[in-house]
């Protein structure tokens, strides 16, 4: 218990927010920045800690989307249980992907590819499919009440989202300090040095997929309820794939709180940048892109590995100082 | 729909496609055999180079067939400055880190000519962009003949560049052995930038080939590079006559299910391909190690 | 009289009374046209070490990747505590008590010492307060207690192998897999280590080493198997093979056979 310490004082601290801040514009902000640090979070374990990198993680994203979205709007669903199955179907996405890409051992770039590949298909197939409407789109219904888990106040989704991103928290700091954790770190750092010390790697790397998969579904689920419209390219295009990415990598991959920095930093830089530049298409991902090259080339191992690397050399120049004073 | 009369022209038709698929998939495959990561910047550099052979054309009043001569040297250079100034260091000799470097190298430039050109979609008006020449049983467009005649041009040259001269050695000394080949005295960092640069050129070539029928847009490059992608994998990584053979079998089964499922299902043929080739056969038809 | 032989079919079993804890019966590996081993054949009785011995090249490598589940054999069989064991994955071995370390060895970098030998603790250890103890105490055994917090990135040579060692044993093997854990150190770091190997053997656990370095092979092995060009050639105690005029001629040179007591020509 007292390993989620810190992730109750942070959440705490962002749950009064909305009690000190009234400004609309300031809550979406948080909001979305929220909404993609649990996307992030989503891929932080697959990619972070199991050092697997997914290209396609809008693959989840957009199923959970549709899966919720399609079940309210086509089946009458109400929007909680809808909610979750946008979560099991994402899950079982990740399973099956998981299931064939791990079973015949690729890894790396192959990797990358094939989720890449995954998530063009399922774009493709959404452009022209009628259940997902095709080129228009699934449009929600509006209907303000909490049983519809639609709410009057942005409060009340900044609380929602805010609580899926705790337990998201919660479960990465869960699963550091288990034994699959443990193996599954031992698989990204080496393979086959995990496998001879008895790491069943692709049972491993499996279950960090379905993880990883449910959680960036939980995201997109979370997208329709706020934005009440989703189509192939918001769902399954490149730009979430590339944020859910981006996030952890910037944060600190393989960090509990990596992706919530990240993803602080990568929604202030965008808007920031239109401020300067005005909104003009394409412009955020240009930063996007800038900061992950620079990242990767200047702080591999994100903001966190950063400050981290700051406070272990001041250790251990008080170390010094302490032994020469 | 199976006769021949239109069967035969979906075929070979495919297999004019299939060239100019080829070619990309060259610049690809060969980056990958010596480098060993693959290039996702590749698409986003056919469509900067799309724009280039626009402006060529606009600008300059070059036309395609000669302002690749100013171009794949152009673009060679911006290849090797990219590999040697921004991702080589970058990614700090680490496979998993030179993916996202090229990822977002790729986000950057598409981005960046969607920011200064916008989305809309344009293409250049060429004498001979319609023309055709009658074989008999079908007629063939002129552009996609010299695209393919072209393609053969450049394999050829660069196998001779492969086995004939001192570079080519040095870059397969590379490819097959990193180590030994440095041990040797073999700047690798160089290497690695030469045939970057060459790969790049690869993507400037098809490029020009292509505007005389395609159209230029920012996205038009990603289209191409997940086919890529799949010829490469299925020809083979690091394999040339894989990514030739591959390219022109893609080329016809595109033509073919474009043919039988319609314009958009047909691209999804080709990713369900590069699916089934990546889980049953990661090595491909001529496969290298994977 | 030392056994003298071309490519053995099988060992020689007539002295052993119990049941080995690992056989390995004409074993091949081939790649596409090289046989990398060929027929080769091989026992570790329990609670002794056994050197497996031979030029470089030889397939000794080969060999154990084969043992330890990571390359599957072309033909023969591996049996290990009576059970058959052939093509089982790595994990699964490891499972079973086989545990192994690796040539070059391959440390989780950016753990600290105590982490590398957790995930191999894990293995007996499904809570993490019981592995970590577990861990510590195998850190200490081999001599890493020191420095169980350094970063296993920050070890010398000597340290990244003895991690090796630790990792492997926090699996509670019952036999262990030591490929040339003596390479790359000086005398004086093999004659700290060595002690640590005598001592594994004692607690019962069983060790196959590859090893060059000789005087490690002579002092520690009970049993020595020597494999050229992919086939066993000979087997015996340390001073028989080291008298078989074929190993000398094979692999140990003029100069160790001299320092050993002279070739004696058989």
């Amino acid at each position: 218990m007292r390993a989620l310490a810190p992730i109750a004082a942070v959440v705490m601290a962002l749950a009064a927010v909305p009690l000190l801040v009234n400004s609309n514009v300031v809550l979406n902000f948080l909001v979305v920045t929220l909404m993609i640090a649990l996307a992030g979070q989503g891929w932080n374990i697959l990619g972070g800690y199991g050092g697997q990198y997914s290209f396609g993680h809008a693959a989840f994203f957009g199923t959970g989307a549709y899966v919720n979205a399609i079940l309210q709007v086509r089946y009458g669903v109400n929007a909680w249980p809808g909610f979750a199955a946008g979560i099991a179907v994402g899950a079982a996405l990740g399973g099956i992907i998981g299931v064939l890409t791990f079973r015949s051992g690729l890894r790396g770039s192959y990797f990358a590819l094939v989720t890449l590949a995954f998530a063009e298909v399922l774009r493709i197939v959404a452009s022209v499919a009628p259940i997902t409407g095709a080129g228009v789109g699934t449009l929600m219904k509006l209907d303000l009440r909490a049983q519809a888990m639609q709410f009057q106040s942005r409060a009340a989704f900044y609380w929602l989202i805010l609580a899926l991103v705790a337990a998201s928290l919660v479960i990465a700091r869960l699963i550091e300090r288990s034994r699959f954790g443990v193996w599954l770190i031992a698989v990204r750092e080496n393979e086959d040095a995990a496998k001879a010390l008895g790491v069943n790697a692709a049972h491993v790397k499996l279950g960090a997929m379905v993880v990883s998969a449910a959680i960036t579904a939980a995201a997109g689920c979370f997208y329709v309820q706020y934005f009440l419209f989703i189509d192939s390219g918001i769902a399954y295009g490149t730009r979430i794939s590339i944020e859910a990415l981006l996030t952890p990598i910037i944060g600190g991959a393989g960090t509990v709180f990596g992706p919530l920095v990240g993803a602080l930093v990568v929604q202030a830089l965008g808007e920031g940048a239109k401020l300067v530049a005005g909104d003009a298409p394409g412009l955020s991902l240009i930063v996007y892109g800038c900061i992950l090259v620079l990242v990767i080339a200047f702080a591999p191992h994100g903001l966190i590995g950063l400050i981290d690397g700051a406070r272990r050399r001041l250790s251990r120049v008080a170390k010094l100082g302490a032994a020469h004073g | 729909m199976l006769s021949p009369a239109i069967l035969i022209p979906a075929i070979i038709n495919g297999l004019l496609t299939g060239a100019v698929y080829a070619l990309v998939s060259l610049g690809l495959t060969l980056i990958y055999g010596v480098l060993h990561i693959i290039n996702f910047a590749h698409g986003a550099m056919l469509s900067a180079a799309l724009f280039a052979a626009f402006f060529a054309f606009r600008l300059l009043g070059l036309d395609p067939y000669v302002a690749v001569f100013l171009l794949a040297p152009v673009f060679f250079g911006l290849g090797y400055a990219l590999q040697r100034f921004v991702i080589g260091p970058a990614s700090h000799g680490d496979d998993r880190n030179m993916l996202l470097v090229t990822l977002g190298i790729a986000v950057i430039i598409e981005n960046a000519l969607l920011y200064a050109f916008r989305a809309d979609t344009r293409t250049i008006e060429v004498p001979y962009a319609y023309q055709t020449i009658d074989f008999g049983f079908t007629f063939l467009a002129v552009p996609r003949l010299v695209g393919f005649v072209s393609v053969f041009g450049v394999a050829l040259a660069l196998w001779l560049l492969m086995s004939f001269t001192d570079i080519g050695r040095a870059i397969r000394a590379v490819a097959k052995e990193k180590l030994g080949a440095e041990l040797a005295g073999i700047d690798v960092a160089h290497i690695y930038a030469m045939t970057f640069g060459l790969g790049t050129a690869c993507v400037a070539i098809a490029a020009c080939l292509l505007i005389p029928t395609y159209y230029v847009n920012p996205t038009v490059g990603n289209a191409f590079v997940l086919v890529a992608f799949t010829i490469v994998v299925l020809g083979g990584m690091g394999s040339v006559p894989g990514a030739l053979i591959g390219g022109l079998l893609i080329g016809v089964v595109e033509s073919l299910s474009g043919l039988f499922l319609g314009e958009s299902l047909g691209q999804i043929g080709i990713f369900l391909i590069f699916i089934a080739v990546l889980l049953v056969r990661p090595t491909g038809l001529f496969g290298a190690r994977a | 009289m030392a056994p003298v032989v071309a490519c053995r079919a099988s060992p020689n079993w007539g002295l052993r009374m119990a049941e080995p804890l690992l056989s390995v019966d004409r074993v091949s590996c081939r790649f596409s046209g090289l046989l990398a081993v060929n027929a080769a054949s091989l026992i570790v009785p329990a609670g002794r070490v056994t050197a497996l011995i031979g030029p470089n090249g030889a397939g000794k490598t080969t060999l154990f990747a084969i043992i330890s589940g990571f390359q599957r054999p072309s033909d023969g069989v591996v049996r290990y505590q009576g059970e058959t064991v052939t093509g089982l994955p790595p994990h699964e071995l490891a499972r079973r008590g086989i545990a192994r370390t690796f040539q070059i060895v391959q440390p989780f970098a950016g753990l600290s010492v105590r982490e590398n030998i957790l995930v191999g603790a894990h293995l007996r250890h499904a809570k993490r307060a019981e592995a970590l103890a577990a861990a510590d105490i195998v850190g200490c055994e081999v001599g890493l207690g020191d420095i169980l917090d350094r970063s296993a990135d920050t070890l010398t040579v000597a340290g990244r192998k003895r991690l090796e060692l630790a990792r492997a044993l926090a699996t509670e093997p019952k036999l262990l897999l030591l490929d040339e854990v003596l390479a790359g150190l000086n005398p004086t770091e093999i004659r700290d280590i060595a002690p640590i190997i005598r001592g594994l053997c004692a607690r019962g656990i069983s060790i196959l080493m590859i090893e060059h370095v000789m005087q490690a092979v002579m002092s520690l092995s009970q049993h020595v198997f020597v494999l050229a060009e992919g086939c066993i050639i000979a087997e015996g105690t340390p001073a028989e093979v080291a008298a078989n005029r074929a190993v000398v001629e094979a692999y140990l040179g003029h100069g160790a056979a001299k320092k050993l007591g002279g070739a004696h020509d058989r």
